[in-house]
């Protein structure tokens, strides 16, 4: 050990009926050579005289470590200076408590399985009941348009709107690429050259986007959202807010379903149209198909309401992903293993949700807008 | 003889512009139990945060039991590490551990301490802070504001540290409390030759404990002697502080428990 750490290693040493204790008996002491002390404090039995003069420092640790060794009862001789003689003392008077443990019963696993299922209908409930909350507090607004967030609406669509411009650009340009690419091998083959922006159109406009989107959205307002509520929840800011007489539907949740509801669509539309560029590219490149041609056969391709069903979606799904990561945020519990996952099944929720309603999206609207 | 546990040497600590400490120098030997004062906002926690190596002062050195705290091997530091403990003044206690795992949790780091060990080392420091057996299982979101603290305080001693560092740990404590927080910290600094460094508001727990007092006004330590002595300076802060009629009654009231 280094200068400043001036440590002196316990010692035991057993002679006749006899143990003499020397050294320092404290965690940090012990703790290095803690396996061989044990060792030979098991060698040591039933020796009635123990003498404790020399030690020079005994911590709590080390007083327990006799303390189990005598079996909770001190020998019969006990010769120790006054110090060391109240460590002990206060071992011995506080040492006996054991930890309430939970009981454990044979039902547990039923009771699990219950768990789970009540657990999912509390989440239903929750649910339905934000969204009932949040109907009675768009009535209350009407009646009261002075009341309307609008700051806070304002800045979730710049956040949750024009922040998220770049990344889905960057995304929805690639995949529109690569669509291409791979669609124009194919089409290649058959001399089909031309499908290539009915393909490319109806396919980003009307599926790819609306979903790409809302995976990417999902996972970068979403969890955020959850994050920020919860931690709101952990920090009591949350009960801050009510004490003040504020909602937190009108302030927390509202402003975040309307700005998606608002900003999705826009991001839908924005990604969509960058991604039918990195389309055109790759066809200009893999299949000589100029940029005016493609622009001009694409409204042919793809008749108008496909649009309408994107931008509806778009809605739809911003709506929703914002629903439920609220549903998750408000859930949070103070503390941050909650957080965590709650922010994590806020996710995958939302995306999961997402694909069940773009399922029911497509039957719904099977009949419209596909040229046949 | 040995070597002084905290070393401050001309600490300079700026925020943006805003200058917290302008030079301050603190030495406090081993076994000394010196509370820290100031006005609020006067960077106590701030130079807590900086002795036990949170935060890098602008300028200036820190030394710990002699030595530098980042020096050494990694074992090193953190065997350094470990003879200090620190109380913080949220309690900052691990919000998805209930409360024995909380004081546990030093333990466990440690390695090599096995689950009876554990078990009976969490029990005893929390029945020091005299928490019972039955708030072991609590998580710290259930506890009340006391509570965290006495917790803190139990996670804290854990390790048996030689330093103490105590943020405020008597606010939020009933005077029963707080009388027997002092009555524990005088049994341990007395048993094991503790060092405390407390940073407190309340007169009686100072009055109680301390061997020394350290002001920090004006950016630096003003003084730091017993109170008897401080008491006898002329200054604004410390008339304020010190000796208003409320004051006076508390200290009174400390020292009878000293
Ligand atoms: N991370 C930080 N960034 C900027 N300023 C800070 C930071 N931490 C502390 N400060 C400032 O430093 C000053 C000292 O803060 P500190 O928390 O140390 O005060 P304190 O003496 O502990 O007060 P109190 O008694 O109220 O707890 C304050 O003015 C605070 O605003
Ligand atoms: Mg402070």
């Amino acid at each position: 050990m280094d200068e400043a750490d001036p440590i002196r290693l316990p010692e035991l040493r057993v002679e006749g009926d006899r143990v003499t204790l020397c050294g320092d008996w404290t965690l940090r002491s012990l703790q290095p050579g803690l396996r061989r002390m044990r060792r030979q404090l098991d060698r040591v039995v039933q020796i009635p005289h123990w003498d404790l003069t020399a030690v020079g420092r005994l911590d709590n640790f080390g007083a327990q470590l006799l303390w189990r060794h005598w079996r909770e009862r001190p020998p019969a001789d006990l010769q120790a200076p006054d110090s060391i003689g109240r460590a002990i003392e206060r071992v011995a008077a506080l040492g006996a408590a054991r930890p309430a443990t939970r009981r454990r019963s044979l039902l547990a696993p039923v009771e699990a399985l219950g768990e789970i299922g009540l657990g999912l209908v509390r989440h239903l409930i929750d649910f339905v009941a934000l969204l009932g909350q949040l109907l009675i507090d768009l009535g209350y607004l009407s009646v009261r348009p002075g009341l309307w967030p609008l700051r806070e609406i304002s800045a979730n669509i710049y956040k949750t709107g024009v922040k998220a411009m770049p990344v889905t650009a960057l995304v929805g340009f690639l995949i529109g690429v690569v669509l291409s690419y791979l669609s124009a091998l194919q089409l290649k083959a058959f001399g089909a050259d031309i499908f290539i922006v009915n393909i490319l159109g109806l396919g980003i406009i009307r599926e790819l986007g609306p979903v790409l989107v809302s995976v990417l959205v999902a996972g970068r307002s979403g969890s955020a959202m959850t994050a920020q509520l919860g931690v709101m929840r952990v920090t009591e800011e949350i009960d801050a807010l009510a004490t003040m007489g504020i909602s937190r539907h009108v302030r927390l949740v509202l402003p975040k379903v309307i700005a998606l509801f608002v900003a999705m669509p826009l991001l839908v539309l924005w990604a969509s149209a960058v991604a039918i560029l990195g389309g055109m590219v790759s066809a200009y490149v893999q299949l000589d198909i100029g940029f005016l041609f493609f622009l001009q056969a694409l409204p042919q391709a793809v008749p108008l309401p496909n649009l309408y069903i994107a931008i509806g979606k778009g809605a739809v799904f911003g709506m929703m992903i914002a629903l439920v990561a609220c549903h998750f945020g408000l859930r949070v519990k103070p503390n941050t293993e909650s957080l965590s996952a709650n922010t994590t099944a806020s996710v995958v929720s939302a995306i999961t949700m997402v694909i069940l309603v773009d399922a029911v999206f497509a039957i719904a609207t099977r009949g419209i807008g596909v040229p046949i | 003889m040995s070597v002084p546990v905290i070393q401050l040497e001309g600490i300079v600590t700026r925020f943006g512009h805003a200058v917290v400490h302008d030079g301050i120098d603190l030495t406090i030997p081993a076994g000394e139990v010196v509370s820290l004062v100031g006005g609020s906002g006067s960077g106590k926690t701030t130079l807590l945060r900086e002795i036990v190596g949170l935060l890098t002062p602008t300028r200036g050195t820190v030394r710990l039991f002699g030595e530098d705290l980042h020096a050494g091997s990694r074992a090193a530091q953190a065997r350094r590490r470990r003879r200090f403990g620190m109380l913080f003044q949220q309690g900052a206690l691990f919000s998805a551990f209930n409360v024995f795992e909380n004081v546990a949790f030093p333990l466990r780091e440690l390695h090599g301490l096995s689950e009876r060990e554990v078990r009976d080392a969490v029990m005893l420091k929390l029945a020091l802070v005299e928490l019972q057996p039955e708030h072991a299982l609590l998580m710290p979101a259930e506890l009340s504001g006391g509570m965290v603290k006495r917790v803190a305080l139990a996670r804290a001693l854990a390790l048996e540290p030689e330093l103490l560092l105590l943020d405020e740990p008597t606010a939020g404590l009933d005077p029963d409390r707080s009388a027997a927080f002092v009555h524990l910290i005088q049994e341990l600094q007395h048993q094991l030759g503790l060092t405390v460094v407390l940073v407190t508001h309340d007169l009686d727990t100072l009055a109680a404990l301390s061997s020394r007092v350290a002001v920090l006004a004006e950016k630096r330590i003003l003084v730091c002697d017993t109170l008897e002595h401080i008491m006898t300076i002329d200054h604004p802060f410390i008339e304020r502080f010190f000796r208003s009629e409320r004051s006076q009654r508390a200290l009174a009231r400390g020292m009878e428990t000293a």
